[in-house]
Parts: C-alpha cells; sequence; structure tokens
C-alpha cells in the first residue's frame, strides 16, 4: 500500500499517484491495481480516496449547480440557454415564477425573457443521456438585470469563493458591491456605481491569474483598498 | 528516396550533416499555453519544425447529427502553413495533410477518456509554421500537451518521434534533407507508460533487423520526450503547489 | 453568397458595459478612444520564409510569411511582378472559426491588406521582373491569424509590413533573357510602407482598434490605410452600420495622424 505523489503535488495526466487498496477518486482512474491522474492538477488523499483537483478544465453541469447563462434561443415552451459547456441547457416556462396562466409560445415568451438576457439558474437534472435542465424557480434566480460580467475558468470558481467563503466575503465588503459565482464560470459583480463594479471585476480576474501564489486575498484586498481610494479621491 | 552519393549525409567521424550522432535527438523547446482564446494550446520547437497545437473542447457538437451518444468526438485538423515549406504550398488541405489528419488523430485518441463526454466534440488543430521532417511528430507531441492544458482527462501523455535509416545506418530523428536523401523513416508515436503505439508508419527499406532496431531507438526517444513533456507542464503550473498550502494556513489562522 | 450571421454570442448586459462605458469616455480596458493595445512585432520568426513577422496587438496574434518565387506574369502587365495575399482564420484562433476553405471575412481582410500593399506601391514590382512577358517573381504574402481577440485588420497589416520589411531574396541579374542569382541576399525592392488604421463606431463614438468585445458591439467599422506621404491609398468601411460623411471625413483626419505615428513605431521595431 504506497502512495506515490505527496499531497498537494502537481500531477499530469499518467502519472502514478498511489498502488494499492486506494478510492480512485476525480480526474483518477485505476488500473492493474495503481492509481493514475487523469488530468493536470493538484494530488490529495481524502480518507481513502485518492482525487486530483484540476487546474483547468470546462464546465461539466453538477444536480444544484447555481449558473450564469445567456439566453441562446427560444422554443415553443422554454428557453435553450448558453451555460458555456459542451451542453446546451434548457429553461421550461414550467420552470419559472411566471408560468402560471401563460399559454407558451415564442411571443409570449419572449416577453418574459429574450435572446441576450443574463439569467441565474439552477441545474435540476443532468446525465449522460439528454442536456442540462435548469429552474429558475427559487429565492434570487431569474433575470439580471444590472451589474458587470466576469467570465472565468470554472474550475478557478473555488478559488474565487474560497474556504467558508471567506474570499468572495472580502470582495463584497471590500468594493461594496454583490457578487454572485456561478459554477459555469460566470460571475456577476453587481454595485451603486460602475467604478465599484469594475474593482470587483478586476479582483476576479487579478485571482483567476494569481490563483496559485502565496498570500493572494492580502494582495487583492490590497489592490481593491488603492482602486477604490482612488476614485472616492477623485470625487 | 534515393542515395544520392553527391551528399555525404554521414562523414567519418560518423556524424550527420548537423553535427549529431546516429542515435541523437534534434534540440526540442516545449512550451504551454500560449494562446489565449484556445481552451488549451502548445508550441513546439523540435530541430527546425516549428509547430503550433490547439485544443477547443469538449464543446457542443456542430452540426449536431456528429455527436456520438456514448462518446465525444475527437476531430483532428494537421495543416501546414503555405510558407513552412521550401517552395510555397497552396493553403488547400492537400491529401497528405488530410491523411496525416487521421492518423493523427488515431494516435491521440486511445490516450483521451471521451467517454466522458457524450455527444460532445473535442476539437485538435495542429498548424505547422516551419516543417523539417518529423511534423507528424512533433505536432503530436504538441496537440497531447495541448489535450492536457485544455484539462481533458487522458490516460496518459502522447509522445512521438521517428527513426529511420540513411547511408545503410539506422538513425533517430531524420531532418528534412535525410528524410529526403535516406533510405527509410519511419515515425512513431507512443503512450509510455502503458508502452502502447499509437501511430507508426513507414516508407523506404528495411530489413527485419534494421526495423527492429529503428523501433527500439524510436520507442526510447518517445520515453524522453515524454519526459520533457511532463517538465512542460510542470513549469506552466509550478506554482501551483505552493498556494494550496498557503491558502489552507491563511484561512486556518 | 453573403449571409447575415447570428448576433453576438455575449449576454446584452455585457453588450450594456461595453456602451455604457463608451458614453463616459472610458474603455473595458482603460484605454483612450485612440490609443493602440500593446503592440509586439517580433521578425523573421520562420527562417524557412522569405521574410516573416508575428504580431501581438493585445492578446490578438497574427503570423504573416513570404515567400518570393518565379512564375508567369500577368498578361496586362507583363514586365511587373505579382503580389497575392492570402489569409487564413486558423480554427485555433477563435472558437468561431470553423475548419474550411476562406469564408467571407478572411478574404476581405485578404483584400483589404493587399489593397493597402498594392495601392501604396509598397513593392516596386518592375523591379522584379525577369523575362518581360515570360518570367517575373511572385511575393506570397500568407497572414495566419493565430488568435483573435479584435482587429485582425490592422495587427495583419501591421504584420505584412513587417514581413515585407524582414523579407530577403537572392540577389540576381538577367543577362540574355537568363536568371543568374549571385551570392548575396538582399531586402525586397520597397518603395512604401502602407499603415492601417480601423476604428470602430459604437454608440456614435469613434473607438480605434477595437477589440473583440468592442467588435461584438460596434455597428460598423471603417478601415483607412495611408501611405508615408500621408495619402489615403485604401478603405473599407464593414458591419451593418452606418457612418455619416463628416464622420468619415472625422475618422479619415484621425487615421492619418495615427498612421504617422504607428508607422513610426513598427519600423522602429523593426529596425
Amino acid at each position: 500500500m504506497t502512495v506515490h505523489a505527496e499531497r498537494k503535488q502537481l500531477v499530469a495526466p499518467g502519472e502514478l499517484l498511489a498502488e494499492g487498496p486506494y478510492f480512485a477518486g476525480e480526474n483518477t482512474y485505476r488500473e492493474a491495481g495503481k492509481i493514475f491522474s487523469s488530468r493536470i492538477g493538484l494530488a490529495d488523499l481524502i480518507g481513502n480516496k485518492i482525487i486530483v483537483v484540476p487546474i483547468k478544465g470546462a464546465y461539466i453541469p453538477r444536480l444544484d449547480d447555481l449558473v450564469l447563462g445567456r439566453i441562446s434561443d427560444i422554443g415553443m415552451s422554454g428557453w435553450q440557454v448558453d451555460i458555456c459547456a459542451p451542453y446546451p441547457a434548457m429553461l421550461p416556462l414550467s420552470e419559472t415564477p411566471m408560468h402560471r396562466g401563460r399559454e407558451g409560445g415564442r411571443r409570449d415568451l419572449s416577453q418574459i425573457l429574450t435572446v441576450g438576457d443574463l439569467v441565474l439558474a439552477q441545474v435540476i437534472a443532468f446525465d449522460r443521456t439528454r442536456d442540462p435542465l435548469l429552474t429558475t424557480k427559487g429565492r434570487g434566480l431569474g433575470k439580471m438585470t444590472s451589474g458587470r460580467v466576469a467570465r472565468i475558468s470554472p474550475a478557478k470558481i473555488p478559488r474565487i469563493i474560497g474556504k467558508k467563503g471567506s474570499m468572495i466575503t472580502m470582495l463584497k465588503k471590500e468594493t461594496g458591491t454583490d457578487i454572485i459565482a456561478g459554477q459555469n464560470g460566470v460571475i456577476m459583480a453587481t454595485g451603486r456605481n460602475p467604478d465599484q463594479e469594475r474593482v470587483a471585476v478586476e479582483a476576479i480576474y487579478m485571482i483567476e491569474r494569481e490563483a496559485h501564489t502565496r498570500g493572494l486575498t492580502d494582495r487583492v484586498k490590497a489592490m481593491i483598498q488603492e482602486a477604490m481610494k482612488g476614485k472616492t479621491v477623485a470625487q | 528516396m534515393r542515395n544520392d552519393p553527391s551528399v555525404q549525409l554521414i562523414d567519418n567521424k560518423g556524424l550527420r550533416v548537423d553535427g549529431r550522432r546516429l542515435d541523437e535527438l534534434r534540440p526540442i523547446k516545449l512550451e504551454v499555453g500560449v494562446l489565449d482564446k484556445a481552451d488549451g494550446s502548445a508550441y513546439i520547437e523540435h530541430g527546425k519544425n516549428k509547430i503550433l497545437a490547439a485544443v477547443y473542447g469538449p464543446r457542443e457538437a456542430h452540426p449536431k447529427h456528429i455527436a456520438l451518444a456514448d462518446r465525444a468526438v475527437i476531430r483532428c485538423r494537421y495543416h501546414m502553413a503555405s510558407f513552412s515549406v521550401e517552395e510555397r504550398k497552396s493553403p488547400a488541405p492537400s491529401r497528405r495533410e488530410l491523411e496525416l489528419s487521421k492518423v493523427i488523430r488515431e494516435a491521440l485518441e486511445p490516450a483521451i477518456m471521451s467517454e466522458y463526454f457524450p455527444r460532445a466534440t473535442i476539437d485538435i488543430f495542429i498548424e505547422v509554421l516551419q516543417a523539417d521532417a518529423g511534423t507528424r511528430c512533433a505536432g503530436i507531441t504538441a496537440a497531447s500537451l495541448a489535450l492536457a492544458d485544455a484539462g481533458i482527462p487522458m490516460r496518459e501523455l502522447v509522445a512521438a518521434c521517428a527513426a529511420g535509416k540513411i547511408e545503410g545506418k539506422v538513425v533517430l530523428d531524420l531532418s528534412d534533407i535525410e528524410d529526403k536523401k535516406g533510405e527509410a523513416d519511419l515515425p512513431i508515436a507512443l503512450m509510455p507508460k502503458t508502452n502502447a503505439i499509437g501511430l507508426i508508419q513507414m516508407d523506404g527499406s528495411l530489413s527485419e533487423d534494421e526495423f527492429k532496431q529503428a523501433l527500439d531507438l524510436g520507442t526510447d526517444a518517445c520515453r524522453k520526450i515524454y519526459e520533457m513533456q511532463r517538465e512542460a507542464l510542470k513549469l506552466k503550473y509550478h506554482v501551483a503547489k505552493e498556494e494550496i498550502e498557503e491558502e489552507v494556513a491563511e484561512v486556518k489562522a | 453568397m453573403s449571409a447575415t450571421r447570428q448576433f453576438s454570442p455575449v449576454a446584452k448586459l455585457e453588450q450594456k458595459t461595453v456602451v455604457d462605458l463608451i458614453q463616459k469616455g472610458k474603455r473595458l480596458d482603460e484605454r483612450g478612444a485612440l490609443d493602440y493595445r500593446p503592440l509586439t512585432i517580433m521578425l523573421g520568426t520562420v527562417e524557412k520564409a522569405n521574410g516573416s513577422a508575428y504580431v501581438y496587438l493585445g492578446k490578438t496574434k497574427v503570423l504573416v510569411g513570404i515567400k518570393v518565387e518565379t512564375g508567369t506574369p500577368f498578361p496586362d502587365t507583363p514586365d511587373e511582378g505579382i503580389l497575392t495575399v492570402n489569409a487564413e482564420f486558423v480554427p485555433m484562433a477563435s472558437p468561431t472559426f470553423e475548419a474550411g476553405p476562406p469564408d467571407e471575412n478572411s478574404i476581405e481582410l485578404a483584400r483589404v491588406v493587399d489593397r493597402g500593399i498594392r495601392e501604396s506601391k509598397a513593392i516596386d514590382l518592375k523591379k522584379l521582373c525577369i523575362d518581360p512577358g515570360k518570367k517575373v517573381f511572385m511575393v506570397f504574402v500568407d497572414v495566419y491569424v493565430l488568435d483573435h481577440d479584435g482587429n485582425l485588420i490592422d495587427a495583419a497589416a501591421m504584420a505584412a509590413l513587417g514581413a515585407l520589411v524582414d523579407a530577403k531574396m537572392r540577389e540576381f541579374e538577367v543577362k540574355n533573357g537568363e536568371l543568374k542569382y549571385k551570392d548575396k541576399m538582399v531586402p525586397l525592392p520597397l518603395l512604401n510602407h502602407p499603415v492601417s488604421i480601423t476604428s470602430s463606431k459604437i454608440d456614435g463614438t469613434i473607438v480605434i482598434d477595437p477589440c473583440l468585445e468592442e467588435e461584438q458591439v460596434m455597428s460598423c467599422r471603417l478601415t483607412v490605410t495611408t501611405d508615408k506621404n500621408d495619402m489615403v491609398c485604401a478603405m473599407q468601411k464593414g458591419g451593418l452600420g452606418v457612418f455619416t460623411p463628416d464622420e468619415i471625413k472625422q475618422t479619415v483626419s484621425i487615421s492619418i495622424g495615427k498612421a504617422r505615428e504607428l508607422r513610426e513605431k513598427i519600423l522602429s521595431k523593426v529596425n
């Protein structure tokens, strides 16, 4: 029973992680009693399970994920939503709070949401045989009306949120904006003025670029404070 | 392939036109993540070859009817820039480029865990900016890195190199003049961990012994190139390890 | 046949951000309305080509390679060499580029870059004649777009200019109608340095060097190519929006000044 990779070691596809009775977790696979990495990422051991935390990769929807998507088409009974995944998502009329008493049909639907609108939705179904299904029946879900959008790699979203929400809480507090981070890598920052939103978005891109460096939280905080200071002084 | 007596490919010290020994690789330089829009990318210089590889995917299948129910469609396009060769080449895809696109895909696809992405596509683009023999091999080496850079799950990386025969001697990694004037060219792509060959082609004339010798030379070189690929990937992402330690420490504090 | 394309793959809110900023006299990346993005030009990256230049304009990356070969002249210009410009929108450059023959956008780009070089008489084509009516030199300018973050036309034109300046060919002489190469490598016979400046119109405001997000929002664009004598030698309007005559005059005026600046910058990086 041997673990070959150190915890938090950077591993490449095909790299040997462990031998023996471990479980092959996410982004690993088992072959001839050995466990190998399938993606570039950081190896970790959780109890008896070997996993690799990926550094990059496409967004693959999971049940209950919150996602920010763009309406890309309107059908007879719902909308097609681009959630930056390899699969277009569907938002049926019946999964929106406005569906009561509506007959459906393109003209009716376009009164609620049109092509180009940005929506915050939740994934309610997704499997190998069909495209993801969304709902906007839920608190805070629905059409986004103002704010600035940032698009980053979905693998970096956990870093934006931080452990127990520490990073995103700091971002909101320091920039005075409300920040919604979709699991699919799309983030909205809404503030009272566009300057706050711009600083929030810059901070988000900074975190994405420097996700794997020391003392990031402090540096981002310092950057925001500098930027926000500049704005108030000018006014 | 003709044996041209006017050009001496191996001198009396046993060195080749570019000063290499018979079993020596040309210098290789690898860089990962060189493009902004592509999901993954890599650049390789292998001898005078300069090749860019990029990957998009997994992404929605367009047109829908090409999609497969149980895994991703892998598409591969190998293309040479007009100015990449001595005599300008028309930009339209040639029969050679179409053949190479196929054999390259068949070398990379076995390594890709495409069953994770049914009904999607993974597109691989290889653009040869400058060619000097061995472009399909260098292209495969770079494309593997681009796939890993895109975060696409793979069983392992694929490394590729050619061996051949010049002036009766089995040699490694033919350059352009050796390819043109030599007696055999044997490009090989290897998945080193599995010890599996995903691409092998040959043209020329080799005895059974010469073939075995050339194959061993080629696969050994592939293993060396695989180490270089791993180095290039780690170089690109090397700061990762330090960060997580810090992050965990920060939050705990 | 040319057909309307699907509109922007970007949410309306994101487009609004760009427009709102422009209305306040700002841009997404904090540039001024008349500023170019950071520019890097590397020459001679493809040694096998006669000349080459790799341009980074912001995140846009374009590589141009030049090949000089012999061929037959056109019947109506028997004593002139031939210039051919071709552009490939390599599928790796953008999720929206598909593999296949050049589409209307890459053809338009090639022809606009061609016009700039041809109309400014940048290459002295008469000096590329070997045997009038029978043999001339052909200059192939091949543009490869490798990463699309907006303003491909200017990036391509800059790379083409860089590649032309970088290009070397074997010195030759014609003795008794026969082509004889000498040992020396000499530059191409260049007479001019065309520079193209592309402006986009967003919500009534003109901004230069649109990045991708700005292109997705703009109503139309105007490319103005000028030569080293401040003569306008090529122009191209693109997009579904429209310009007023005054807007065009204003843009041309700005472009001439900007081209001078940019030409100096390009040539200094090139030397």
